[in-house]
This record gives C-alpha cells, sequence and structure tokens, in this order.
C-alpha cells in the first residue's frame, strides 16, 4: 500500500531532526534531499528538481502490557518495581515439569482492545512457541500467537494537525494487521565492570499484546499521533496502562523509503523508544539517515537500530547471533483458545468457563472519539480543543466538572483551562490531579468573573494566588488583595475625586 | 510362591485387619529394595521420608480412619516426576541433585491417598530410549534376569558364558518402575508413556503397564518428552491394582489445561463372565518386520482364547501403521529440542565452569549436562523446525499423525471394542547384545508397537501373558477407545484370568517372604 499522506508534517519534522536546525523550507544543508508530502498524500520534491522524491513508510509494532492481577500463563502478581525476583513462580521460571494456564483476564483484555480497534475476533485463536536463548527468557522460547493470532484485520483513525496548527487537523487510518497475545520476557541487567548479567524474573510472563500496524504512515508525526491515540483507547478500555516510561507500552517502529511507483525499500527496524516524541524523532532521523545514505550511493541494511535519545539518531545495535529462526512450533500445552459470540455460545456451557464477545462489545466504553464528538457537541467546544482535553488525563473531567459549577459558558470555560490550567501545569510539570487549584476553585473564581464581580485582569491576578494552594477561596483574596470592580457610581467618583484633590495638594 | 500384590482384596484388607502395618510394609520393602540394590532399579530411595509417611498412615488406621485403598501402600515413582524435597534428576547430569520445590499432581494425589513415597526409579536419560540402559546412573537390571525361571532355561545353556554377562534388560524407558513393581520392591509404580515407555518395560518385566487416554491424568510436573504424547504411566502386578491407581489419579487438573474438564469417577472392574458381545480387532499390520514366532504364536493363541470364549474376532487394518515411527521421530524430536531449551544452567540444574560469555556459557552447560542420545535428539529436532523445513518435515507429520488417528477412529467406528496386538517384538535382549545397536536404531525397533496408542492419545495395557523359551516375559497389549478405560481393563482383567501368568521366583523375595498374604499357586500359560 502507498504510503498515505503526510501533510507538510514532514518538513516540520526535519526541523526538529536531531542536530539538524535550519529552516522548514530553505535549501537543506550537506546535500539532503528534501522530502514534503501535502496534505492530499503523495510525495512531491522539494529542493532540487528533476531529481525523484522519496516515500517514507513507517509501519510499527507495538507491545502492550495488560493491565491484569496475574500473568499471561501463571498466577504471579504483575506489579511495576517490585523488589527483584519477588513476583516468581515456578512456570515463570521455567521450571521442569510446570504447565501454562490461560489467564482469562488477559483475554479479555485482548478482545476489548481487538473491538476497540475495529478488528475481527478470531473465534478460534493458537498458541505457539518462539525459540531463542536469552538470559531473561527462561524456557528458551517466548509462547505467542504466530499463526492465528486473537484479532486481525482493524483500523485505528487518528488526528494530526497541519504545521503545528491547531486549527488544521486531519484525520487518517492505519490498518491494524492483528493483535495477539504473548508473554513479556524478564529483564536483564549488564554489569559491564565485574562482566556480570542479572536476570530480573519479575517481567517474565506478563501478558502482553502486540498491535501489529500495517506501513500505512509516512512520518514521525503521523506516527507519534497514532500511538497516541491507541494509548488513550487502551487507557480507556483499561486494558493497559500504557505508560511508555513504565514500558507498558513499547514501541518499535519499520521504516524505508522508495521513489513513487517502485518497490518499498529495504526497512530498518527502530527500537529503544521510551516515549512518543521520541517516537516522533526517531522515525524522522531513521527516514533523512535513509534518504541521505540512498542520495550518497549508498545501501540500507535490514537491521535493528537502537534510537539513543541523548544523541537524537539512530544507531545499529549490535546483533548477536546474526539472523535468528526462530523455529516457531504449536504450542502443545494449550488447547487452541475459543471464543463465543451469541450465536455460538452453547446453552449448556458455564458461563464462567466462556468468553462471549458480543458481552463485552456491549459493555465496551466509549472511546476517545467518540468522547470528543460528545464534548464537541455538547459543549460547542472547538474539535481541536476536545482533542487537547483528551490527552491529558482527567482533563476533560475537570472541563465538565468546572462547567457543571459555573454560569460561564463551556466556550468560555475552556479558554481557561487550556490557556491557564493547562500552561500552568505544564510549566510545572504537575498531573491534571496534582493541580493545587480544583474544579471547585476554578469554577468559584470564573462565577466570579461571570457575575462582574471581578475583571478578567484581577481574575488572572486570583489565579496566580492560587496556585500557591494556600487554601484561600477566591473570593478571600479578591477581598484581600481589593480586587473587586467597583460598581457604585458614587464611590467610583469619590474614589475619582480623591485622586484629583491628591494631585491638587501636589 | 510370593506376595501377590491385589491390593484392593489383600493387602488393603490385611492393613484394616492388623495383620500388617504400613511400617511393616514399608520396612520390607525397603529391605528388599536393599537386596536387590544390583538392579539399579532406583536412583533414590527416600527411606526417611517413606518411613514418617508410613507411620502417619498406621496413626489413621489406628484411628479408623484410613485415606482409602491405598493407604500405607509404598509406591516408587519414575525419577523424571517432580517429588518435592526430593532429588529428580531424569538420570541426567544435567538435574543431579536437582530438587524440587513442587509436586507433581500425580504424586501429590497419590500421597494425598496415603500412599508411601519410598523413591524414584531409574530410566533412560529423559525418558529417551527403550532399554533403560542410557541413563547417567547405569543401567536398570530386569529381575527375571535373576529368577529361577531364567536361569533354568536360558543360563544353563550358556555354561560357557560368565554369568554376569547374561542379565537382559528391562526395556524402557521406564525400567526402573517396571523392575520395582516385578521385584516386589514396591506394589505399583508411576512411569511415563510417550511411545511405550511403560508398557514396553511392563512386557518385559512381566507385570501390569497402563497407558492411559491422553488429558485424563495430569501432565503437571512431569518432566516432558514429547508434551503431546505423554502421559503418565502406572505399573502394577494385576489389573485390578491398575484400575485403583488409576482412579486416584484421573480426572481434570487446573494446573494442567490438557486435561479433560469433566470429573473422573473411580471404577471397580467386573468379572466378566461373558466375552460374546466382545469384537476384538486383530491389526494386521502389527504383523511387524521382526516379530518373533514365540510372540507370533502367543498373539494368535490369545485370539484364539477370545475367539473360543465367544467373542467375535476381526482381522482389521490400520494402514497408515507403517509411517509411524518416521513421523513419530519427526514429531518427538521437535518436541524434544523446544523442550530441553529451559535446561540453560541459570535457573537450575547443571551449569559449566566456562565463563567466556553467556552462550559459551550455555554451550558447554548442555554439552556436560546432556548425553548423546539427548543431544542427537535436540539437533534433529531443531532442523525440522528450521523454517525452511517446517513445512517439508514438521507439517507434513502431524498430518500423517492425525490419518494415524484416524485409522484407529474407523476400525472403532467399524464395531471393533478392543485392538489385541502384541506389546513387543520378542523378549528381553540381553544387555551385551542390546547395545550392540544405538539408541536411535533400539528405539524405532522397540516402540513400532506401542507408539501408535500415544499419536493418536488412545488408552493401551501392556497384561503379561507368558514365558519365552528363554524363561522371560512376554506381553501382549490391548488398546481401548478413548477414555473407555474401563471397558479396556475389564477385558484386561479378564483375560489376566484365562492366561495366569507365573510369578516371579526369586531368591531375594523368597527371603523376604511373609505368610501375611496368601502364597498363590501359578499354573503357566505358554
Amino acid at each position: 500500500m502507498a504510503a498515505r499522506g503526510c501533510g507538510g508534517v514532514w518538513r516540520r519534522a526535519r526541523q526538529c531532526g536531531a542536530g539538524r536546525p535550519g529552516p522548514g523550507l530553505g535549501p537543506f544543508p550537506r546535500g539532503q534531499r528534501a522530502v514534503a508530502c501535502n496534505a492530499k498524500g503523495g510525495a512531491v520534491p522539494a529542493g532540487k528538481s528533476g531529481l525523484a522524491p522519496w516515500i517514507p513508510v513507517v509501519g510499527l509494532e507495538i507491545h502492550a502490557q495488560i493491565s491484569s492481577n496475574s500473568k499471561l500463563f501463571s498466577g504471579s502478581q504483575v506489579q511495576f518495581a517490585a523488589p527483584p525476583n519477588s513476583l516468581v513462580s515456578f512456570f515463570d521460571a521455567s521450571l521442569p515439569g510446570t504447565l501454562p494456564v490461560l489467564n482469562r483476564r488477559c483475554v479479555e483484555a485482548a478482545v476489548m482492545t481487538g473491538l476497540a480497534l475495529n478488528c475481527s475476533i478470531n473465534k478460534k485463536s493458537l498458541f505457539d512457541r518462539k525459540h531463542y536463548f536469552y538470559a531473561d527468557l527462561p524456557a528458551g522460547y517466548q509462547i505467542t500467537q504466530q499463526r492465528v493470532p486473537i484479532a486481525v484485520n482493524g483500523s485505528l483513525s487518528y488526528s494530526l494537525c497541519i504545521d503545528n496548527k491547531m486549527s488544521q487537523m486531519v484525520t487518517k487510518t492505519v490498518r491494524i494487521k492483528q493483535i495477539q497475545l504473548e508473554q513479556d520476557s524478564g529483564k536483564s541487567l549488564h554489569d559491564d565492570t565485574r562482566c556480570q548479567t542479572l536476570v530480573d524474573l519479575n517481567r517474565a510472563g506478563v501478558g502482553l499484546m502486540e498491535v501489529v500496524m500495517e506501513p500505512d504512515m509516512c512520518c514521525g508525526e503521523e506516527a507519534a499521533a497514532a500511538v497516541r491515540e491507541l494509548q488513550l483507547i487502551l487507557q480507556t478500555l483499561g486494558s493497559s496502562q500504557a505508560v511508555m516510561a513504565e514500558g507498558q507500552l513499547r514501541v518499535d517502529a519499520n521504516v524505508s523509503v522508495h521513489h513513487p511507483g517502485e518497490p518499498y525499500g529495504v526497512r530498518t527496524e527502530v527500537k529503544n523508544i521510551n516515549s512518543i516524541r521520541f517516537l516522533a524523532k526517531a522515525v524522522d532521523y531513521e527516514i533523512q539517515r535513509q534518504i541521505e545514505e540512498l542520495e550518497n550511493g549508498g545501501t540500507i541494511l535490514n537491521e535493528t537500530r537502537a534510537f539513543d535519545f541523548k544523541l537524537g539518531c539512530t544507531v545499529p545495535m549490535r546483533d548477536k547471533e546474526g539472523k535468528q529462526d526462530y523455529r516457531f512450533m504449536p504450542e502443545p500445552n494449550l488447547p487452541p483458545l475459543i471464543l463465543y459470540d451469541a450465536k455460538s455460545l452453547p446453552a449448556n456451557m458455564n458461563h464462567q468457563q466462556v468468553i462471549n464477545i458480543d458481552w463485552i462489545q456491549e459493555r465496551l466504553p466509549d472511546l476517545p472519539s467518540v468522547k470528543r464528538e460528545k464534548l464537541v457537541e455538547q459543549y460547542g467546544i472547538l474539535p481541536e480543543h476536545s482533542f487537547t482535553l483528551l490527552n491529558e488525563d482527567g482533563l476533560a473531567e475537570f472541563f465538565e466538572s468546572v462547567v457543571k459549577q459555573t454560569q460561564m459558558k463551556p466556550k468560555k470555560v475552556i479558554g481557561w483551562i487550556l490557556n491557564d490550567l493547562l500552561s500552568y501545569l505544564k510549566q510545572h510539570s504537575l498531573t491534571v490531579k496534582e493541580s493545587p487549584v480544583t474544579s471547585f476553585l476554578l469554577a468559584d473564581l470564573l462565577n466570579l468573573l461571570e457575575e462582574k464581580k471581578i475583571s478578567s485582569t484581577a481574575a488572572k491576578q486570583v489565579l496566580a494566588e492560587l496556585w500557591k494552594g494556600e487554601g484561600k477561596t477566591p473570593l478571600e483574596i479578591v477581598k484581600e488583595q481589593k480586587l473587586e470592580l467597583l460598581q457604585d457610581q458614587k464611590e467610583l467618583e469619590q474614589i475619582c475625586q480623591a485622586v484629583i484633590d491628591g494631585q491638587e495638594n501636589e | 510362591a510370593a506376595l501377590k500384590g491385589e491390593l484392593r482384596s489383600q493387602v488393603s484388607a490385611a492393613l484394616k485387619e492388623g495383620r500388617v502395618t504400613p511400617t511393616e510394609l514399608c520396612q520390607r520393602c525397603l529391605a528388599l529394595i536393599k537386596s536387590t540394590k544390583f538392579l539399579n532399579a532406583y536412583i533414590t530411595v527416600a527411606e526417611e521420608t517413606a518411613l514418617k509417611q508410613a507411620e502417619e498412615s498406621e496413626e489413621r488406621y489406628i484411628r479408623g480412619q484410613p485415606l482409602g485403598i491405598l493407604d500405607g501402600i509404598p509406591i516408587a515413582v519414575k525419577d523424571n516426576f517432580n517429588t518435592a524435597g526430593i532429588e529428580t534428576t531424569c538420570a541426567s547430569n544435567m538435574l543431579k541433585g536437582y530438587i524440587s520445590p513442587y509436586n507433581a499432581t500425580v504424586v501429590q494425589k497419590l500421597l494425598d491417598h496415603g500412599a508411601v513415597l519410598l523413591g524414584k526409579t531409574n530410566l533412560d536419560e529423559f525418558a529417551m530410549g527403550s532399554g533403560s540402559t542410557d541413563g547417567v546412573f547405569g543401567p536398570v537390571r530386569n529381575p527375571w534376569s535373576y529368577s529361577k525361571q531364567y536361569k533354568e532355561k536360558s543360563v544353563a545353556k550358556s555354561h560357557s558364558e560368565d554369568k554376569e554377562s547374561n542379565w537382559v534388560i528391562t526395556g524402557g524407558s521406564s525400567g526402573g518402575s517396571a523392575a520395582a513393581v516385578s521385584s516386589f520392591t514396591c506394589f505399583a509404580a508411576l512411569g511415563s508413556d510417550t511411545g511405550g515407555s511403560t508398557r514396553n518395560p511392563a512386557a518385559h518385566c512381566g507385570v501390569v503397564g497402563l497407558k492411559p487416554t491422553y488429558g485424563l491424568i495430569s501432565r503437571h510436573g512431569l518432566i516432558p518428552l514429547v508434551n503431546s504424547m505423554d502421559v503418565p504411566g502406572i505399573l502394577t502386578r494385576c489389573v485390578d491394582d491398575a484400575a485403583v491407581l488409576l482412579g486416584s489419579l484421573a480426572g481434570h487438573d487446573p494446573k494442567d489445561s490438557t486435561t479433560i474438564q469433566d470429573d473422573f469417577k473411580p471404577f471397580e472392574l467386573p468379572n466378566l463372565n461373558d466375552v460374546s458381545k466382545l469384537s476384538i480387532g486383530i491389526p494386521k499390520e502389527y504383523h511387524a518386520p521382526g516379530l518373533s514366532s514365540e510372540i507370533l504364536a502367543l498373539w494368535s493363541k490369545a485370539a484364539d482364547l477370545f475367539k473360543n470364549a465367544g467373542a467375535k474376532v476381526v482381522e482389521v487394518s490400520l494402514p497408515h501403521t507403517p509411517y509411524s515411527i518416521v513421523c513419530y521421530h519427526v514429531l518427538c524430536t521437535a518436541e524434544v529440542a523446544s523442550n530441553m531449551a529451559r535446561f540453560d544452567g541459570l535457573e537450575y540444574g547443571h551449569r559449566s565452569d566456562m565463563k567466556d560469555s553467556t552462550e559459551s556459557m550455555y554451550a558447554a552447560t548442555r554439552r556436560e549436562g546432556f548425553n548423546d542420545v539427548v543431544r542427537g535428539r535436540i539437533l534433529s529436532g531443531n532442523y525440522f523446525l528450521l523454517k525452511q523445513n517446517y513445512e517439508k518435515y514438521f507439517v507434513k507429520a502431524q498430518k500423517v499423525r492425525r490419518l494415524i488417528a484416524n485409522d484407529f477412529v474407523k476400525v472403532f467406528r467399524s464395531g471393533v471394542d478392543i485392538l489385541l496386538t502384541p506389546t513387543t517384538l520378542s523378549d528381553a535382549a540381553p544387555y551385551t547384545e542390546f547395545i550392540q545397536e544405538d539408541n536411535r536404531t533400539r528405539s524405532a525397533q522397540d516402540d513400532i508397537l506401542t507408539q501408535a496408542a500415544n499419536m493418536a492419545g488412545l488408552p493401551a495395557i501392556n497384561v503379561p501373558t507368558a514365558l519365552s523359551e528363554r524363561g522371560l516375559p512376554v506381553g501382549l497389549q490391548f488398546i481401548g477407545r478413548s477414555f473407555q478405560e474401563k471397558q479396556l481393563l475389564t477385558v484386561a482383567k479378564w483375560f489376566e484370568k484365562q492366561v495366569q501368568f507365573p510369578v516371579i521366583q526369586l531368591e531375594e523375595i523368597k527371603r523376604h517372604d511373609n505368610d501375611v498374604f496368601q502364597h498363590q499357586k501359578s499354573t503357566s500359560f505358554s
């Protein structure tokens, strides 16, 4: 499939490309070929004329850790940052004779995610063993779903803004190839000075959903927007906490470039990306690197590269064993995973023992796209504002709560939320939940403004005071600092007179 | 004359009536284990814990609250089942000294029924073999090598050779368990059966060996050979005892997702008076190359026995049987390659001193830990699983496996109740002769009559039938329908009664004989 449109994003992405400052559209330093995509899709050449443009192709493989109490095939607890090797069952340590027992919750989470991503859910899926030797893979194989995964053929719609203008948003779609259930590995810590490898198996066997996205994206910004939307969906479903910093969401990007009308180029896989911001950077860097390499007569190797966030570039990973043959084989200890829908559900089946896809479908919460539509419809705010509201955890709820408590129009409230509250929180790296100003206090303040008791300048002053979190109410601050608007004509006249008198006295 | 281990009717009654105590039983078994040490049937004897378990059992009998027929009964377990606190070695350097933190489900169930665990029995390394000759603790000797019957008929003839070289193998890989039951050092033992590993040594040692339907008994805690074919096996001295053991072991296990969902109802075997409604199938393909004329004769005699008793005996065909061995080889080695990947020296088991790199440590650990047979199978299994070979070998073998399973389905659908076949091609070979061929060749020959049942997941049982001209046991195999153990065992019990297989006459047993149990005169079937 041809790379889809990438409205101007590519130009901007270049700007933040590591170590490559420079104008977005000007001539490129060091003979770089420029690539720009117009909003309708398709690459167009920029810079030197006469040379064929490059079309970047980006596909993603995303591992989302399933939010569950216990691991995919064992009863051990799942918990981030527990003492090393404190959450390891006999099975997790691959003790001989132990067998996997599938965790129902993990299956439900995968079904939920599949449905939310418009996938068809396979009523029969299979587990396979993928073999490789690694210190943090105790069994010597990972149980995954290589042949028949639990969900296939879905799609994810995501939006991004053009030229960094919030007012110009485009919605794009990336196809979801499949979602497969698989085990997480443990963690190896290499101590080079002492030549030791320390192994922590707490994570070994935790349930993962691997979401494979087709190469339908063409720049870092698109990849980042798609992942952000996926993250929101997972968090809304509760199927994964999807915190990238805690490794609950891990993104590998497959990147290649080619000329229009030509087959896809050789792709590289970029790993070690631990934030959405770095994802955009890593992808754009890799695209640029490949273009440069090819333009300079070089070739692209089918290799795995790591993103170095300090240097802002990708570097080849040490390939320990060369090309791996994973020697896939059916997992003989797990029968096929059978799911039912309302039609196929056997009447005499114990409901505790079966998973009903329709039942899960009926109970899916509102997905972010639906929530946004509702916000726009209900409050008359701009679509782009609905994005910002959902992008911050708890912000939409905060907004709705303020709206409920004030007479101010939601359209005006949103300004205070996005311009004042949000920028303050960002500046101080606070989450919405950590905000010193509660929705109640903000509503209180906005009510003073709405009742014309204070001016909007005064309101900002009060807000500045409120950030201190000293427990004063907006009204107390207004009184203390005498910020009330004077509406009594006589009083105003008296004040004016006093000022004039003072002048005369001088 | 010797102890006839009929658990339900004799031992259990004696225990209840106080004619013998669990401690006495246990001590007698322990003493017998010591005096038959030369058999090399046991890798570990858990004397202390066994005596403690016997003591606890004794208290239950005193209180009048025994846990059932198995309470106080000394049993042995093949050393590829995990036993908490008792070494589990798989007869391999890789697991020498390994003490598992948990009990296999079958072990736990036996203990829950009050059984006394005497120890762990010898096997081929990781159960890969058909002789019980390829373990790191040395070969197991067939108790019949030292029996009056064998000595009279065989040893006398070979006067020139040194006596020591005449001992015969037990078959395998559960040879230790078969020898332990056969030499009366325990009343029953657990084996495992992947391609015949319970039935083959049972045949050579003259005991009952039951391979239940796949999924009827939990594999949790059984160190796997081929997960899709492994089943815990039951070795006893009579069919009734096998039914007792089965009753305590069978049923769903939440720790093994491949076990049946339904509960299993233990059963007592009826005495069959009328076999006229039975249809016995004789699969012609089991007239395999290398089948000894002696066994062939015994097989037809057994068929006649059923016919004469009024049963319908029909020749049937399982046309894909000849492909079974090569198909088994591919599937077995592939799973072995996968299952053995966990032995890397990191979490448990042997670890090499090699410290150059993690990879070199893995390599050295696995070279030092596994014998040639295991390494050979790992190598071929990985070859079959390579991307370019997977379709050609593994997938094809799976298809052939389906054809083999379908052969059985068709035959049973045609109205046949039970199949009657030989268990082995011949009686047990002398060790010196056996080791002339390599493990791979031997396994291919020896599993030929047994492993199709594993491919199809069907229940099968070896019933000791007669003594060969050399005075060694020969058994026949019955194969039943899936989960029709009761029917299978009922027919096996009827057959057992007809053939009156002789009791082993062993000096060591005589010395320990006790008149608590009735002496039984035996008549030979041959």
